[in-house]
């Protein structure tokens, strides 16, 4: 038997923190900890759907808060349309964000490189500007969802399950030939094609899988918020998501943990001094990019190793 | 008809903006093969320092001056902490890097001139009309804005054409390595490229400025507008820029005019009224899907190097 690796080991620990934190939190009677850590799982679950195609793919989407906010939307409509309850919700959440994620694919993956990268930013913010105006659900200002969850342990539990499922399924898939052509897809198209793989249907397939992941994280999001608003959906919130699964380590399996991790503590850190944390946050993304490769997964590896 | 015209007259105004921004953005791509998402924050700056420098002197000339001094300082300012060390690395991390400058001056912006968005009142001679048809009378400024357009897109195209300036732009954008072998000062021209291009959409936020409410993030939205004039017009092209400014703001400002009729001969009146606008802010990027699926390069394809 392999040993396993350090990050392996890493994100087994966050994993079994984030299990046991509801425990901590009721001893300590800290509530909003529990919210924190709910929004933190919810943001890797989006940031592990991203890195399916961003990290493994190789392909740099900066669209993907619009198919978040897609599933948000889509879960909110159902609430305040139909009085459907949360499968219902979560269904046409998923169902939506990933047509809208196909959608998204097949126009972006006629594009490679920059062009990609700028057109799947367009696409989303084709989808923000759409969301904006929305009046009937409340346009730039948003509207509130009749809430589904009364903030309570269970709920944190299934964000929970589903956070673990969502990191062992980017395990299982990365190994499967699917995956190992969507990795090679990243390396070298040419030798992918030549092997007789059609890697245009194995990106598109990718992306929409993707889409379906960040469909399910937006549903979430109106379950734990119960409020949607064009404001999530936004280009500045994409990238924020590509920070995220880049910091964490694209293509590593606990990467998005990680990076979301790293995000939230910080973000938390610095709105404790200021309203205008970003001011202190911008510059460290720009050292931190400058600076570093592999994101947090590489160093921990790559530390250990030396 | 007159209607007509004067859509047209906002549509041209639209497209000569985003020819400012998209054009620096182009231009920067084409010779560092850097994509900077930062670029709409010049535009920010442009817009903010115009305000400024204008009640500060209490001339807006002198204001503008100013504000196009002081935009071109911080984008070198920029470049050479940040922009220069970019030059060799992958676009995401390029993309990442100036993503954070977003931040950066998204939030210094309304920390210096305060939360709420300023406005800049033009002088009685530029906001005063010219009556251009018998019923249709347009201001000056607006004027000023379509001819500093028309100036600067036939200024680069003398400079990149026929000065010795430009056809060192053309090497770098070409081939760099062979470019400094033969005596170019990379480094000068990159940050040379840099300061033009962040000129370029300070000049449009300058112009701007006083039809709009300056505020924090007003850069993000021309942004985007700007990027799918790149791609659309292929990545690194100029004059794939400049006829795909020019085509994105006819069309979105037709779009913004024609939808709501046009929805309400098939629809009922609340339907058209819900779709209309919703619909309508999507003319461009569906119109930039459209023409990606038949011409993924865009108009004018750079060559690949």
């Amino acid at each position: 038997m392999t040993r396993p690796s350090p990050a392996v080991v890493a994100v087994t620990v966050l994993l079994m923190a984030l299990a046991a934190a509801p425990l901590l939190a009721a001893a300590t009677a800290q509530p909003f900890v529990l919210f924190l850590l709910t929004r933190l799982m919810i943001l890797a679950i989006a940031a592990t759907g991203l890195n399916l195609v961003l990290g493994i793919g190789g392909m740099p989407s900066f669209g993907h808060a619009a198919l978040v906010g897609v599933g948000a939307y889509a879960a909110a409509i159902v609430a305040l349309q139909t009085g459907g309850g949360a499968w219902t919700q979560t269904f046409w959440a998923v169902a939506a964000a990933t047509l809208a994620a196909f959608a998204m694919g097949a126009i972006s993956l006629r594009t490679r490189g920059i062009a990609f990268i700028l057109v799947t930013l367009a696409l989303g913010q084709m989808l923000f500007f759409f969301a904006a105006a929305l009046e009937p659900l409340g346009g730039d200002d948003g509207i509130n969802v009749p809430a589904t969850f009364a903030g309570d342990a269970g709920f944190y539990y299934a964000v929970f399950a589903l956070l673990a499922a969502a990191t062992a399924a980017t395990a299982w898939v990365r190994a499967t030939p699917f995956g190992m052509a969507l990795r090679g897809g990243a390396v070298n198209e040419d030798r992918i094609a030549a092997a007789g793989i059609d890697l245009p249907r194995v990106r598109l397939l990718a992306f929409a899988a993707s889409g379906a992941v960040c469909g399910l994280a937006g549903a979430l999001t109106t379950f734990h918020t119960a409020f949607v608003s064009p404001a999530a959906m936004g280009w500045s919130r994409s990238a924020e998501l590509v920070a995220m699964v880049l910091v964490g380590g694209a293509g590593a399996v606990a990467g998005p943990l990680f990076g979301t991790a790293a995000f939230v503590a910080l973000e938390e850190l610095l709105s404790g001094y200021t309203t205008r944390w970003h001011l202190v946050f911008g510059p460290v993304l720009v050292i931190v990019v400058l600076a570093a490769r592999g994101g947090i997964a590489g160093w921990i590896d790559g530390r250990t190793r030396d | 008809m007159t209607l007509a015209f004067e859509q047209l007259l906002n549509g041209l105004q639209l497209g000569v903006l985003l020819y400012l921004v998209a054009a620096g953005l182009t231009l920067v791509f084409g010779v560092m093969r850097v994509v900077n998402l930062a670029h709409g924050s010049f535009y920010m700056l442009g817009a903010y320092f115009v305000v400024a420098f204008a009640s500060w002197t209490g001339s807006l000339m002198a204001g503008a001056v100013l504000a196009l001094a002081a935009t071109t300082a911080v984008a070198l300012v920029v470049e050479r902490l940040v922009i220069a060390r970019l030059y060799r690395r992958e676009p995401l991390d390029q993309l990442l890097a100036t993503f954070g400058i977003v931040l950066f001056f998204d939030e210094l912006a309304p920390l210096v001139w305060g939360p709420a968005g300023l406005t800049l009142a033009l002088p009685p001679g530029l906001a005063a009309g010219v009556q251009l048809l018998p019923d249709l009378a347009v201001p000056v400024w607006r004027l000023v804005i379509l001819a500093a357009g028309g100036l600067v897109a036939a200024g680069l195209g003398i400079v990149v054409a026929r000065t010795r300036t430009g056809a060192w732009i053309r090497a770098g954008a070409a081939d760099p390595e062979t470019a400094q072998t033969l005596g170019v000062n990379l480094p000068l021209l990159f940050r040379g490229v840099f300061a033009l291009g962040a000129a370029l959409a300070g000049l449009a936020g300058i112009l701007t400025a006083p039809l709009l409410t300056v505020q924090s993030g007003m850069g993000n939205d021309i942004l985007v507008l700007a990027f799918v004039v790149v791609v659309l017009g292929g990545l690194g092209s100029m004059r794939g820029a400049l006829a795909a400014s020019l085509a994105l703001g006819i069309l979105d400002t037709a779009g913004r005019a024609a939808l709501p009729e046009l929805l309400a001969a098939v629809l009922s009146p609340e339907a058209a009224d819900t779709a209309a606008p919703a619909l309508s802010s999507m003319v461009v990027y569906v119109a930039m899907a459209a023409f990606l699926w038949a011409r993924p390069d865009g108009l004018f394809p750079a060559p690949r190097r």
